[in-house]
């Protein structure tokens, strides 16, 4: 009796998102990058294809962050002011291979900037790196229906993926993005039935599918992570077996969600037994990207460099070095 | 859920006349709307009344290829229309049907294999329609067997267990259920099971309800194809709705429209 392999056939796949215009494209980078597309569960090669790996990206924010750990400033200690020279360090120094500008200096209650100060934000890190920039918002809607807008228009031609569209306020952020020709952040708050009519009521609007990564919303390490997890993977199983509604690839917020912990956070003197600061924040956050990338994520927005670093090692481990 | 679309069928008035018109447009549009609606492929039938079955066959083939690359459904009991649809057929076909016979097995899984195409095999055979789940389950298990004789692969294979009308027996319904029930475990993975619903009905009032309650009874028991009509909206809607209850599709608020999408 021959033994035949128990292989998949999956009759659906994930949608191939690009992000990043280069010259040849009317834009600046000197490289575009592509998410999705495969055509197995994660990392199941054997199965199917996986032709773009997982990215990481690192989060650059608009102003110096008020409440990171020391270990967390610290790889950024000369830059964590000017977006623009820590984006380039981010890149130059630390592997990343897109930029997320979070505009978190315009919340209301953080600084509430305003498109001025956002589109200039915007330019200064365009100018500073030359890689695909993903350009997030405060999360206030009526906030960022103002400076969305400008950051698109500062932006046009570049191919930005921008975020985010939520299913009570989306219009303005696609009617921006079709404009000037942008991918859209889907966002859902854990609840995949959100997810799907998200991405329904965005491609109502005539907003092509394959400019739209969705966000199911990030629980990290022991704060969520499970329920993140088997959403993700549910919503990867719908997109193999053919629902176009959940074939966008996946955005996850690593570095915000780990560093909540207190685990993340807390120095040794605050808790000795959990031992040394420098390796536990570094670890939960790794872990949270690692677990979620076996749900099926695409790009990955994390915060410290020894994170990304080991976060990178595996994904070469898991695909095979190219 | 892989539905198949009715309409391109000689048997309607419109249909018939546009073949004998040789009216492309009617059918194509015909084609586009029940695509448009959700269908994953189409049948195509000539009916009755066409004076050169082979020919029309042909014709409407290649005037349904001309819009649209989904897998086409040659119906016809005849074996030369059936074969002129076929060699017409470029792309994903389905032979629509045989019965459970052996010899017509032979010759129609033997042409699927020729064409590359898939296969509805009906639990009929030399005694006709069987009176109980054991006499369906029986005649699928040779189908299958057949199927694994010529390499035909399980993908390719549709098995039909016979909507007989609730008119003449009440009983039947059940014992439809109840079949497709055991066709799910016939074979590792399992063969396609399909339905024609208008037999269901005949002859009773309010044939639309009593259609899309049953279609969504069976997709509870299994049923992963159907040969039904679209465009009508209130049987789609039961189908997906259906489908959402068996969790093989994700419910959003738009899931009806979403569905259709697919």
């Amino acid at each position: 009796m021959v033994f035949e392999e128990p292989i998949e056939k999956w009759s659906g796949a994930v949608v191939s998102v690009t992000i990043g215009a280069t010259a040849a494209d009317g834009g600046t980078r000197s490289y575009a990058i592509t998410l999705g597309g495969s055509t197995t569960l994660p990392f199941l090669q054997f199965e199917g294809e996986m032709p773009n790996r997982p990215i990481v990206a690192m989060e650059v924010l608009d102003h110096e962050p008020l409440d990171w750990p020391d270990v967390l400033t610290e790889p950024f200690a000369d830059v964590i002011s000017k977006p623009g020279e820590w984006a380039a360090k981010c890149v130059r120094e630390y592997g990343a291979e897109m930029i997320c500008l979070k505009l978190e200096s315009t919340h209301p209650d953080l600084g509430d900037k305003g498109p001025d100060e956002a589109e200039k934000a915007v330019k200064e890190v365009l100018n500073a790196v030359d890689v695909p920039l993903v350009i997030w918002g405060c999360d206030v809607d009526e906030k960022d229906n103002i400076v969305l807008p400008r950051c698109s228009q500062a932006a046009a031609g570049e191919r930005c993926l921008i975020g985010t569209a939520k299913e009570d306020n989306y219009k303005t952020l696609v009617a921006s993005c079709m404009a000037d020709a942008h991918a859209l952040i889907a966002e859902s708050p854990l609840d995949i039935n959100i997810a799907k009519q998200v991405n329904v009521l965005v491609s109502e609007m005539g907003f092509p599918l394959d400019r739209i990564v969705m966000y199911p919303t990030t629980g990290g390490l022991g704060y969520g992570i499970e329920y993140a997890y088997s959403i993700q993977e549910r919503g990867r199983l719908a997109a193999l077996t053919g629902d176009k509604m959940m074939s966008p690839p996946v955005v996850c917020q690593v570095g915000q969600e780990a560093w909540r912990a207190k685990e993340a956070k807390a120095t040794a003197d605050e808790v000795p037994q959990w031992g040394p600061a420098e390796l536990r924040g570094p670890m939960w956050e790794a872990m949270t990207a690692v677990t979620l990338l076996q749900a099926g994520s695409d790009l990955l927005l994390m915060r410290h460099p020894q994170a990304v670093a080991m976060v990178k090692r595996t994904i070469s481990a898991l695909v095979g070095k190219k | 859920m892989i539905i198949i679309g009715e309409r391109i069928n000689g048997m309607f008035k419109a249909v018939n006349q546009a073949i004998q018109e040789r009216d492309k447009s009617a059918i194509q549009d015909l084609a586009l709307k029940q695509l448009a609606e959700g269908a994953d492929m189409l049948d195509i039938n000539v009916g009755t009344a066409a004076a050169d079955p082979p020919e029309a066959m042909a014709w409407l083939v290649k005037t349904v290829r001309e819009v649209t690359d989904a897998p086409l459904s040659i119906d016809n009991p005849n074996l030369n229309t059936m074969k002129a649809g076929l060699d017409a057929c470029s792309g994903a076909k389905m032979i629509n049907s045989t019965t459970g016979q052996e010899e017509a097995l032979d010759t129609f899984i033997g042409l699927a294999k020729e064409h590359n195409a898939s296969v509805v095999a009906l639990c009929i055979d030399e005694k006709g329609v069987p009176v109980d789940v054991d006499g369906r389950c029986e005649i699928a298990m040779r189908i299958v067997a057949k199927a694994m004789e010529f390499d035909l692969p399980v993908e390719d294979l549709y098995i039909d267990p016979i909507v007989l009308p609730v008119k003449a027996d009440q009983t039947g319904p059940g014992k439809v259920l109840e079949s497709i029930k055991q066709f799910a475990v016939l074979a590792d993975p399992a063969p396609h099971i399909v339905v024609g619903l208008s037999n269901l009905s005949q002859g009773a009032v309010d044939r639309k309800l009593i259609n899309r309650t049953f279609l969504a009874m069976a997709i509870g028991a299994g049923l992963d194809a159907a040969i039904l009509d679209p465009l009508d909206t209130e049987l789609m809607d039961a189908l997906i709705a259906a489908e959402m209850l068996m969790n093989r599709a994700i419910y959003s608020d738009s899931f009806l429209k979403a569905y259709r999408q697919r």
